[in-house]
């Protein structure tokens, strides 16, 4: 089973960025489960939500404490106690920093990839909202799925410009990625 | 048709399915997504019903009621204080034997103040009359709510379904969404016997003097108990048209070796049922999943019990100054059998705290004892009690378990 933790703030799309990978995923033959550990919701506030994968059905619904994965929507956020806890010993870190990955801590940096996705999706949709850059370069980290997997379940949640734009945006994202650079961990 | 789906949608989409005439919408924390996907289906064209929206919980219980004394299938949906405001009201609908079926999205109970889940809710209005099912996960909503309005159509008692707010309403997941021919098959049109109707005036909700008061009560009563017979029915035969039963009165799952039972109602079920699996080297475990919670099973919990030496009851409410709600009753149930196990009484995630897996070794921890302890919150963290309480021992408070 694959676990992933997303982390950011209300307002980032956390919620939905969890739902379209698991939807991504049931798409393509993976039993999926997608929830958030709601706050009193509130644009700013930090948030989680889980993603479990599977080639079985998931049974549990306690939250994610040991995760293979995090994606990281706000830099900030590791400076909140506890972000990256229990992240497994292979586990790999998706930031969203216009920053490289050398300048963070030794503690982090060397599963860690950065992708400046609040500027990019600046760039494709005029908003700030860094979710699906977030999820296509994840994706093509990972390589548990095909890239197409996220623009089909954009295609369920958005439509005419919103989805256009996006579909530009996830494109963009995944660019200068290494395909399959986390597959050992999302394998393991 | 299978689809990756937040409950809370699926649970709109079954609705819809289901082909109510009126709901009731008061879409305000505490609610749910159902009422606002409902409206969004309506919106579009691919429901037509009477979607209402009213200015209370007071309001959208009273609502319906009107509406299915006037004949029509209804809906609506609540939580938490949304549940206590109703309260009232879901003692009239039941009272004066009509049929419905309402969602609640288990929520905990202010103060203190809280949006997330327990069962406190529903545990509050336990004797207000309603058949209440509970469901594991969501496909076991999906298809309780459509057994649902059958049992509550043929019973003429109203059902509230039971499901974990946010653990199940916000949790995208694989459910089947059945197809409406099947649905239309299984549940025919909804005919109200003492539908209000000019042309044959009747008056309903008069005042009953004490001459008849106890008589009505008992009729309540004995229809709530023969509701059994009718949602085992109900199952079996859902379970003919889609090949899914959701679990009857009481669904057992377990080694015929087991000697340790947990009976759970709700979601919690599924993190027992994986953890069983993570920890092979316990004691074979049986889980029992109380699905009919009123009509309460006792029969069928007494043969579940066959066999057992300890039985743990998992709640997500409390009685406070007594301890565990079903606990109670299941003591109750078994004081007559022939074997009757040890009982260990505990409440666990309450207010939405997060149920590990490791909370299945916790319990065969907790059950290790010369004689069972008496009713524990177990995941209450000592440290974070007020100064005051400390030196209280909370194993062994004297909150009796009966």
């Amino acid at each position: 089973m694959i676990e992933v933790r997303i982390h950011g703030r209300g307002g980032q799309g956390n919620v939905v960025a969890a739902y379209l990978l698991a939807t991504a995923a049931f798409n393509e033959g993976w039993h999926a489960q997608a929830f958030p550990a709601f706050g009193a919701e509130r644009r700013g506030a930090p948030v989680v939500a889980f993603v479990r994968l599977n080639d079985k059905p998931i049974r549990r619904r306690c939250q994610v404490a040991a995760p293979d994965f995090l994606i990281i929507q706000d830099e900030a956020l590791l400076q909140v106690p506890g972000i990256t806890d229990g992240l497994k010993p292979d586990g790999c870190i998706l930031l969203n920093s216009i920053r490289s990955k050398e300048s963070f801590a030794d503690t982090i940096k060397n599963n860690l990839i950065t992708l400046p996705a609040t500027q990019l999706a600046t760039e494709h949709l005029g908003r700030p909202v860094p979710n699906t850059a977030l999820l296509s370069a994840f994706i093509k980290l990972t390589g548990l799925l095909p890239q197409t997997s996220l623009s089909k379940a954009l295609e369920e949640r958005f439509k005419g410009e919103v989805l256009n734009k996006n579909i530009a945006l996830i494109e963009a994202a995944a660019t200068d990625l290494t395909a399959g650079l986390w597959q050992e961990t999302a394998n393991a | 048709m299978r689809k990756a789906l937040e409950g809370s949608q699926a649970l709109a989409q079954t609705v819809a399915l289901c082909r109510p005439q009126v709901v009731a919408a008061y879409p305000i924390t505490p609610q749910t997504h159902i009422v606002e996907n409902i409206a969004k289906l309506v919106a579009n064209g691919k429901m037509d019903c009477e979607l209402v929206s009213v200015e209370s919980e007071f309001s959208a219980a009273s609502l319906v009621l009107g509406a299915a004394c006037a004949g029509s299938r209804t809906y609506t949906a609540s939580a938490s204080q949304g549940i206590l405001l109703m309260s009232e009201v879901l003692y009239n609908i039941a009272g004066l034997r009509v049929p419905m079926v309402m969602t609640c999205a288990n929520r905990a109970i202010s103060a203190p103040l809280s949006i997330w889940n327990d069962q406190q809710d529903s545990m509050a209005v336990r004797d207000a009359g309603w058949i209440q099912l509970y469901c594991a996960d969501n496909q076991e909503a999906v298809d309780t709510t459509i057994q649902a309005y059958r049992i509550s159509e043929k019973t003429e008692l109203p059902v509230m379904v039971c499901v974990d707010g946010f653990t199940l309403t916000h949790t995208l997941e694989p459910i089947d969404i059945p197809e409406q021919e099947m649905v239309d098959q299984y549940l025919p049109a909804f005919k109200f016997s003492r539908m209000l109707d000019p042309r044959n005036p009747t008056s309903i909700g008069t005042l009953v003097s004490p001459d008849f008061y106890s008589e009505a009560r008992h009729s309540h009563h004995h229809a709530l108990l023969d509701a059994a017979d009718e949602i085992i029915a109900a199952d079996n035969d859902w379970e003919k048209l889609s090949g899914r039963s959701a679990g009857g009165l009481l669904a057992v799952d377990g080694p015929d070796d087991a000697r340790i039972g947990i009976l759970t109602l709700g979601s919690v079920y599924g993190t027992l049922s994986a953890a069983r699996d993570e920890y092979p080297e316990l004691p074979a475990t049986s889980l029992l999943k109380l699905r009919a919670y009123r009509p309460f099973p006792a029969d069928a919990l007494r043969i579940a019990c066959q066999g057992l030496t300890d039985l743990i009851v998992l709640e997500r409410a409390l009685s406070p100054g007594y301890g565990g709600i079903v606990a109670a009753e299941v003591h109750a149930a078994l004081a007559t059998g022939t074997a009757k196990p040890r009982i260990h009484s505990f409440a666990v995630g309450l207010g939405g705290r997060d149920i590990p897996l490791d909370i299945y070794r916790q319990l065969h921890e907790r059950i290790k004892v010369a004689e069972p302890a008496p009713f524990a919150i177990i995941d209450v963290r000592l440290e974070r009690l007020p100064v005051e309480d400390f030196g209280i021992d909370l194993t062994t408070t004297d909150a009796s378990n009966g």
